[in-house]
């Protein structure tokens, strides 16, 4: 029994899947309130598969690229239970889990709102498998004129002309994608791909003035 | 007693990845992460560097109280984990972490109030606290007087700082004096070999009948100081201003903590927060007390810095006094006021 979720952009997405299909799933876009919304989207959807979390047997969640905060949570989260239940827990690129969605059978782009007016974003071939990133950019300094999906590239229609939903990733994907081995499977570890805002300081300044 | 609840609190409001896990009033394991050497060369806690450490810390230090307790997670009856005040993606990282605990073990969750936490870690220490009690909290991040007349479900605020947290005057002064980040050891280490009567520094909001502390002035104060002498060309006499200013500090806070005592006619006072491991405030303060017939406990300095046992040990009363979790959509709450003990 897997539970999956992903919370690397405004939407907090979760479901559960047996080793046939998806049993429950549920999404909630709110970028603010990641923290409040994914315990409790955890356990609706689990009531509503008629599964405990003792029945779980692998937790796979996204792990980014997506603003920090909100990334944080789920991956916490999928430790914390992971470790809680002597379970394992797998990571995706939640690029990846959004690519998965797509069906255009050309080369493609994915971009997520990375704030600052910036995107995070990953190509993918006409397969669906990522040829760069991912990364984070000003969308005005990527050379890039085909295909675009995604809340970030929606976002920056001006630059990715041909934008398309989906603009989130499903955590029913990520449970497909774990379960059939479609995916990269990478470790739990966020992907932030920026440094901490922290500036060391200089030379103390007087007080007095000079 | 078998019967007394087993708590594992949780705390990262801060730089700290605090896990402890109590039986009652009795102390099982206190294990704690710090990023302080990753914000040193900073001058000051980053938030972001803090939030990235606890969620590295946050299984690791899990296990080692469970290993140190001698016990597993399904044994545990409840959790508590700090709610806030504190940073808020810090704090976000604990809360989201308890509640992926308590769901996965289905045990009740209890957010609470930090500094509710600081007042009641001292059970695990000198046993059941007096009702009621005024509690003096000083750390990097907080300042302030409470009147506690029950530490479950009743904390007013007396008073606070207006500008900066006391520790965080213990900070900055050190960097004037070129010591290093926290600033409150070096300058408690420096400060023994010093004349705390060198000079006589400003004790901001003294007397002016508030409970309420200031120390902007006095760091200002100090580092004028400093400069003067540098521009004249004399050497600046670190550990006589380190022992001047800590005297200055242990000086307003300990009389504003009596005065709090007197007001309200309480003879038991708490003082916690890492300050609270400053050598001159503790003996100042138990001098005082003693003077005013009033009885002071200070909790052992493990138990007075931010950690995860003062969690548990105020889940564990919570628990006692029969009151209800928390609801599994408990915000962090970076601003919670002083008056809500549990969210
Ligand atoms: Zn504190």
């Amino acid at each position: 029994m897997l539970l999956a979720f992903d919370t690397a952009t405004p939407a907090v997405t979760v479901a559960v899947r047996d080793d046939h299909r998806v049993r429950a799933e549920r999404a909630v876009v709110d970028a603010r309130r990641h923290g409040e919304l994914l315990g409790p989207g955890i356990g609706q959807v689990l009531a509503e598969a008629g599964v405990s979390p003792s029945d779980l047997t692998k937790i796979a969640v996204g792990v980014g690229p997506g603003p920090f905060t909100g990334l944080r949570v789920g991956l916490v989260t999928a430790r914390a239970m992971a470790d809680a239940l002597g379970i394992p827990v797998v990571g995706v690129c939640t690029l990846d889990v959004l690519a998965a969605d797509v069906v255009c059978g050309a080369p493609f782009l994915v971009a997520t709102d990375a704030r600052r007016r910036e995107v995070y974003w990953a190509t993918y071939d006409e397969k669906g498998l990522r040829t760069d990133g991912p990364h984070v950019g000003r969308p005005a300094e990527l050379v890039w004129s085909g295909l675009a999906f995604g809340a970030g590239a929606l976002q920056y229609h001006d630059v990715f002309k041909s934008a398309h939903g989906p603009h989130f990733p499903s955590a029913a994907t990520l449970c497909a994608l774990v379960a059939e081995g479609r995916v990269t499977i990478l470790e739990p570890q966020p992907l932030y791909l920026r440094r901490p805002d922290a500036v060391e300081p200089g030379a103390r300044k007087a007080v007095t003035p000079a | 007693m078998a019967d007394e609840p087993l708590v594992l609190g949780i705390e990262t409001s801060c730089d700290e990845t605090g896990v402890g896990i109590v039986r009652g009033t009795t102390l099982l394991a206190n294990e704690i992460a710090s990023s302080v050497d990753e914000h040193a060369r900073f001058g000051g806690v980053v938030p972001e560097v803090a939030s990235r450490a606890h969620l590295e810390a946050m299984v690791p230090t899990m296990r080692r109280a469970l290993e140190k307790a001698g016990i597993s997670l399904s044994d545990v009856d409840a959790l508590a984990v700090t709610a806030g005040p504190g940073l808020a993606g810090a704090l976000l990282v604990g809360v989201a972490a308890a509640k992926a605990y308590a769901l996965a073990l289905d045990k009740p969750l209890y957010g609470v109030n930090h500094l509710s936490a600081h007042v009641a870690v001292d059970v695990l220490e000198h046993g059941a606290l007096p009702q009621p009690c005024v509690a003096l909290l000083v750390s990097g991040g907080h300042s302030s007087l409470l009147l506690v007349p029950d530490v479950t479900n009743d904390v007013k605020p007396l008073g606070s700082t207006v500008d900066d947290a006391a520790g965080e005057a213990f900070d900055k002064v050190a960097r004037v004096l070129g010591l290093p980040f926290p600033g409150g050891p070096h300058i408690d280490r420096v400060a023994r070999e010093g004349d705390a009567a060198f000079a006589t520094f400003p004790r901001g909001k003294a007397d002016d009948g508030t409970l309420d502390f200031s120390f902007s002035g006095l760091k200002t104060a100090v580092a004028r100081w400093i400069e003067a002498r540098e521009r004249a060309g004399e050497p600046v006499p670190v550990a006589d201003v380190a022992a001047s200013f800590q005297e200055a500090v242990a000086d307003v806070l300990t009389a504003k903590a009596i005065t709090a005592c007197r007001e309200h006619g309480v003879d038991n006072l708490l003082i916690g927060g890492g300050v609270a491991a400053n050598s001159r405030l503790r003996v100042l303060a138990q001098e005082r007390c003693d003077k005013a017939g009033i009885t002071l406990r200070v909790p052992r300095p493990g138990l007075c810095t931010d950690n995860g046992a003062m969690v548990a040990a105020l889940g564990a009363q919570l628990v006692d006094a029969g009151r209800r979790p928390s609801a599994l959509d408990l915000p962090a709450d970076s601003s919670l006021p002083i008056t809500e003990v549990l969210v």
